[in-house]
């Protein structure tokens, strides 16, 4: 099945398979997400790419393509809804962008700069959270984890090792490592890890090469997340000429 | 030492029970905690070894659901039912009590280890409330007497087994019965009515009847399982979700205390009808005390030939059993719970109808469903389509709480006026009624003839009454506070927005709202509305958004007259230090009010 839906007026279209989301940005149109990877089965849980399909609200990660579907992204309301979401994420943790070493590659961070979010708006939670940094490698920092799952995920599916799973309900929930100890230095997991590298923000990082790259420089420093996404979305007929 | 002994016995126990299967977790957990519900370090290692599971996964597991606790707990666990109406009946009052009478704070375990106390979410059992659940064990019609005997019993380390089993004694209060209720039948009888139907009939039957979910989204049954039995198979299940966990609502526990057959033989006609040889039955953990009955009910139409593998409809049904998460009673979650996962909804599509418990072709029906089943099997379907209205055909069951003279479960036909509900329970002086429970809608007085049915007011069954004694605000922030608790912490604005939104009810309560919160209150309302995963998040701010609606001044005249209002406080802030210095003398003190 292949054909054709609407995304904010223009014609997109999609092979059997992909969600609205994966279409959309395989044919170069942008609409902001969080939690999904290419590489991974979509997770719907950021909910920032939350469109109007059919006249619903739904996560546009997670609803299959399908012919003459009408979807709405770029609309006010949606906007709205976006940013309330990454002011959530901001007063949920703690990100404290002048002082993270991921500040210009987070996508966190890259979200915020483009969608207008200036301040988190709401009340800070100022959670409690342990830095782990017991690994020779890597270190946590739980403070910045947004919950997106993306290592959990890669760290099963690709590692093949179940290092880190999701622990508590509701506003306890947080990522939790898959040892007696608790603590990432007593896991088999190794900066090789794809669980490494799939972090959207500053939670999981390398040792000792966190300004390797100068603040500055670095790929949201360079271009917006909407056209660095767009780069980076796989596309069945190779790269489109940028 | 003696411990560790006990859970390897309970584990080896446990895995003879039900099989070293990872899809089985939660029952295990279950079955290896503690009697008050721990679950130590080396219990879950040991859970994790035999099944070959990561150990964070099975922590993960058993961290999710409130009555299993990867943290200590008392010998003796006793949670308060924190449903508003336990709360109008005095339930802070006790707890505040047994608190004193037992020398521990909420929340923390006793220094002897003897004893912990703390609130759980509604108990389901509004009409004989306040209640506790004791290691698990529910206790009803609380008053001082009763809380003052459980301390004796406590204090005395008596174990909860040997407690006196008055104080046990639920009852099944029926205020009025219809045809559903009214129905007495011999075990089987509807079966044999759907039996000489092809199952494609009965299908049609049941579409004809025109029955819809009871749980209180109204999805029509008939299309439900003809969207399953249309699937390639091959093993179908059907799941009866008994996790009645909708604060105010009791009427399941009440059916499947009353009617267990009534409930296994619409299972076990749903599993004629598409195809299915296995059944599942999700109880939720508060009704634990309902268990044995079941399992006996079940054991009994074994016997009998109506269940089992070499039954003429081959088919078994499984009891499981929860352990308090609101969110399962969402069908999907329910599914992820049952194969012993944290209770996420799922993304859907896919639906469970083709992709449900363990991917198989799954029907989820609400209990009072597949007694309604059962009936149309016996009465057929044209006398059950005559009851009710045009799109809500048969009764309901209500189960009505609060302030009035008569609670119980109420079998009306839809169509009712909330006025004659009220009239029947003797709530005269109503102010207000919350239908459907917090997830449904608060209406006021003026509303009182608008009707209980799937056009107007859908409802799961709560129908939570609240005279002129009651601040609507108050309720609503008991309500925001339970979704903020039963958030399954998935998808952000739910995870993050039910949080925020008891934060800022909290912030009015304490007289720090102003202008600034009410704005605050209707950005977290549109990104609950429409950014959230499941139905939990889809609703969580009902009663804050109906109460604005109707009850604007119970707000109102909480607020500063300022445009904002900081909500630290900076005199609270200094009440850990007067309490170490031993002062509170005026210099004590800082602010106005000095």
């Amino acid at each position: 099945m292949s054909g054709t839906f609407l995304l904010d007026g223009v014609a997109v279209p999609f092979v059997a398979g992909q969600s609205v989301l994966q279409a959309a940005l395989a044919a170069g149109r942008y609409i902001p997400h969080l939690c999904y990877h290419p590489e991974f089965r979509p997770h719907g849980s950021c909910k920032l790419c939350t469109a109007t399909v059919q006249g619903r609200l739904v996560a546009s990660c997670t609803t299959p393509a399908t012919a003459d579907l009408v979807v709405q992204s770029n609309t006010d309301e949606l906007r709205e809804i976006r940013r309330t979401l990454v002011q959530m994420l901001f007063a949920e943790g703690n990100h404290f962008c002048p002082s993270c070493e991921k500040s210009g590659n987070c996508q966190l961070q890259a979200l915020g700069s483009d969608l207008g979010v200036t301040t988190a708006g709401f009340r800070h939670y100022f959670p409690d959270r342990p830095v782990d940094a017991s690994h020779p490698g890597a270190w946590i920092d739980f403070n910045r984890c947004v919950l997106c799952e993306l290592c959990v995920r890669a760290s099963a599916e690709v590692d093949g090792k179940n290092v880190f799973a999701i622990s508590g309900r509701g506003l306890t929930k947080h990522l939790i490592v898959n040892a007696p100890s608790g603590r990432l230095g007593d896991t088999d997991f190794e900066v090789t890890d794809k669980a490494m590298g799939v972090c959207p923000v500053g939670a999981i990082l390398p040792k000792r090469v966190g300004f390797a790259v100068p603040i500055g420089s670095r790929r949201f420093d360079l271009r917006p997340i909407s056209a660095q996404a767009l780069d980076d979305a796989p596309r069945p007929g190779g790269r489109p000429d940028v | 030492m003696q411990d560790t002994a006990d859970h390897e016995a309970r584990l080896s126990h446990a895995l003879g029970r039900w099989g070293a299967e990872g899809h089985r977790l939660l029952q295990l957990l279950h079955a290896v905690q503690t009697p008050s519900g721990y679950l130590a370090q080396d219990a879950l290692q040991d859970l994790a070894q035999r099944l070959d599971l990561p150990l964070a996964h099975v922590r993960g597991v058993a961290s999710f659901y409130s009555f299993l606790s990867t943290e200590p707990v008392g010998e003796f666990r006793v949670l308060f039912s924190d449903s508003i109406t336990d709360r109008m009946e005095g339930s802070a009052e006790l707890l505040d009590r047994m608190c004193r009478r037992l020398w521990v704070e909420p929340g923390r375990v006793s220094d002897d280890g003897l004893v912990s106390i703390g609130t759980t979410s509604c108990t389901g059992l509004c009409d004989q409330g306040p209640a506790l659940l004791v290691n698990g064990r529910a206790i009803p019609r609380l008053d001082a007497a009763r809380v003052d005997r459980i301390c004796e019993l406590i204090l005395g380390r008596e174990p909860v087994s040997r407690w006196p089993e008055q104080l046990f004694v639920i009852d099944d209060v029926i205020q009025r019965s219809d045809v559903l209720l009214r129905q007495q039948f011999p075990p089987g009888e509807a079966l044999a009515a759907a039996r000489r139907l092809a199952p494609a009939e009965v299908i049609a039957a049941v579409t004809r009847a025109g029955l819809r979910g009871r749980g209180g989204a109204g999805f029509p049954t008939g299309a439900k399982w003809a969207a399953c039995a249309a699937t390639a198979g091959p093993e179908r299940y059907i799941v009866c979700n008994a996790d009645e966990g909708e604060p105010g609502t009791f009427k399941d526990r009440v059916l499947l205390s009353r009617h267990a057959d009534l409930v296994i033989e619409g299972m076990t006609i749903a599993a004629y009808a598409v195809g299915a040889t296995r059944g599942l039955l999700y109880l939720r953990g508060e009704y634990l005390f309902l268990r044995d009955a079941i399992e006996a009910a079940l054991e009994r139409r074994r016997g009998a030939g109506l269940l089992g593998e070499w039954a003429p409809v081959p088919f078994d049904v499984e009891l499981h059993l929860g352990a308090g998460a609101y969110v399962c009673g969402e069908e999907s979650a329910l599914l992820e719970s049952l194969e012993g996962r944290r209770g996420i909804p799922r993304n859907r599509p896919p639906y469970p109808v083709t992709h449900g418990y363990r991917n198989r072709p799954t029907v989820v029906n609400n209990v009072e469903t597949l007694c309604a089943v059962a009936l149309i099997m016996l009465g057929g379907a044209a006398a059950y389509r005559s009851v009710g209205t045009q799109e809500s055909a048969g009764t309901k069951l209500l189960s009505v709480a609060g302030d009035c003279a008569r609670r119980g479960v109420y079998e009306f036909p839809f169509g009712v006026t909330v006025r004659q509900v009220l009239q029947a329970a003797g709530a005269g002086d109503a102010i207000a009624v919350q239908v459907g429970g917090p997830s449904g809608t608060c209406i006021s007085v003026d509303e009182f003839d608008r009707t209980v049915c799937f056009e107007d007011l859908a409802t799961g069954g709560a129908f939570t009454v609240f005279d002129r004694r009651r601040d609507m605000f108050e309720v609503a922030r008991n309500y925001t506070h339970f979704f903020a608790h039963e958030s399954c912490g998935f998808c952000t604005p739910c995870r993050v927005g039910t949080s925020m939104l008891a934060r800022v009810v909290d912030k009015i309560h304490d007289g720090h709202g102003s202008r600034h919160e009410l704005a605050e209150l209707d950005q977290l309302i549109a990104a609950l509305g429409k950014g959230a995963h499941c139905g939990l998040g889809h609703t969580a701010m009902n009663p804050v958004r109906d109460t604005l609606l109707r009850f604007a001044p119970a707000y109102e005249r909480r607020l500063a007259s300022t445009d904002f209002a900081p909500a630290f406080d900076l005199d609270a802030a200094l009440a850990p230090a007067r309490r170490m210095t031993g002062r509170d003398d005026p210099a004590a003190h800082l602010g106005d009010a000095s």
